[in-house]
């Protein structure tokens, strides 16, 4: 059972992060991209070509956070690959021993800077996290038997902040039945979409059956806000968001101030299982993110325990 | 041309108009709203993807609307089938591109899915 796992079924809370991408360097490059943030997250997504450009595999880059000590969340998307690669996939991810999977469907081949590209979605992502579970149970989607059944965490992501957005519980609730167990949301720029989508995953008890891990984005320049604000798929920031950016003294440290009132408020929230933490360059900003929320470096979180202040 | 290959013309040319029908061969629209997913670009068969615009259009096709935002607005106005939304739907059998779901439906062909499909071919959450 994974480090992730433990801690979910024990809904001790989690510090998850994605790793910024790796173009090579090896190793030590994987090293250096860990380093600021290692002392306080539990596990660290390893991405499958985000925002529809190529970098190493998720695998391979999963592979190396296992060698480097660290727990790997590996993502996979269903642009690229028909469902015999992502059952090769994951597979292998788990002869390596990685057993946390985040299930997506992936942004389309049209937000890359290779839009000739042929897309695949020969299964989406709901199909995927019940794919997973078939393997779990011990058969590959034919029905052909694998001895021994790897194990696996399944999760997924959904986005609270796009529409339709009273159906997107409901769909969290389907993955939940698909055999997911965790979802990392979306980056959500509109704290009153996240609100709405946490209190209804909370009345209707999907908050019970899965973990929700809402993500926070830092950001470090107007260049920075403006790329997500326009260019990435389905996050939607409000225009006094990127003014406030625009119009600030010190575009870094107002980002920050951002993510901590986006951070403090996603915290606040009714059934958070934890938080996840993008940030695109490797610098320091995740620790000091989470040593502002009071969040504790994740050795202090295991010995003393851990609840995140809720201010209601 | 075959009695099967005729029926599926005369499928075409009342889905096609109607549905924008893509011939999957596999037919879901009483659970999607009587929307076509497979106009989605993505082909998707379980809901919108996270990249629906703010303004509900779709992420791959700026001037559509997201054919998701259209399937969940038309099954909550349907007096039938209105939670079969919420059903996950198994992956697409690839075979069938082509024929005529209405034959698919008679003889149950699309009901059949994969060995390993653990969900079956319709689970309610």
């Amino acid at each position: 059972m994974s480090h992730l796992e433990r801690k979910l079924s024990a809904r001790e809370f989690v510090v998850t992060a994605e790793l910024p991408v790796i173009d090579g360097g090896g190793h030590a490059e994987i090293e250096r991209q860990l380093e600021p943030m290692r002392p306080f997250v539990d596990a660290f997504n390893a991405t499958d070509n985000p925002s529809a450009h190529a970098h190493c595999s998720p695998l391979a880059v999963a592979i190396g956070l296992v060698q480097a000590g660290v727990e790997p969340v590996m993502q996979l998307v269903c642009r690229d690959r028909n469902r015999l690669a992502l059952e090769a996939d994951l597979m292998g991810a788990a002869i390596h021993g990685i057993e946390n999977i985040c299930c997506l469907t992936g942004d389309d081949v049209s937000a890359g800077d290779e839009p000739e590209a042929r897309r695949v979605f020969d299964l989406d992502g709901p199909q995927l996290i019940a794919l997973a579970g078939g393997l779990q149970g011990g058969h590959y989607l034919s029905g052909r038997r694998i001895e021994p059944a790897p194990h696996f965490l399944v999760g997924a992501v959904e986005n609270p902040g796009t529409p339709p957005y009273e159906y997107r519980v409901r769909r969290a609730a389907m993955k939940a039945a698909a055999g997911a167990r965790f979802l990392q949301l979306q980056i959500c720029f509109r704290p009153v979409l996240l609100e709405r989508f946490m209190r209804v995953a909370h009345d209707t008890g999907v908050s019970e059956r899965l973990a929700l891990i809402p993500s926070i984005c830092i950001l470090r320049t107007i260049g920075g806000m403006r790329f997500v604000a326009h260019t990435v798929p389905g996050i939607d920031v409000p225009p006094e968001t990127v003014a406030r950016v625009e119009n600030a003294p010190d575009a870094e440290t107002e980002c920050f101030e951002i993510a901590y009132e986006l951070a403090s408020h996603a915290l606040a929230q009714p059934g958070v299982a934890g938080l996840h933490f993008i940030s695109f360059r490797k610098d320091a900003g995740i620790a000091k993110l989470c040593t502002r929320l009071g969040i504790p470096p994740r050795i202090e979180r295991e010995t003393n325990g851990y609840r995140a202040s809720v201010a209601v | 041309m075959s009695v099967a290959g005729l029926i599926a013309r005369a499928e075409h040319a009342v889905k096609g108009p109607v549905w924008g029908c893509q011939m999957c061969g596999q037919c879901v629209l009483h659970s999607t709203g009587l929307t076509c997913p497979m106009n989605c670009p993505k082909t998707l068969r379980n809901g919108p993807c996270g990249g629906v615009r703010a303004d509900g259009h779709c992420e791959v096709k700026p001037e559509m609307r997201c054919v998701w935002l259209k399937a969940y607005e038309r099954s909550e106005r349907l007096p039938v089938w209105r939670g079969h939304i919420d059903h996950l739907r198994p992956p697409v059998d690839n075979q069938l591109k082509g024929s005529s779901a209405w034959l698919n439906l008679i003889s149950g062909r699309d009901r059949q899915v994969p060995g390993g499909w653990v969900a079956g071919p319709d689970v309610t959450p």
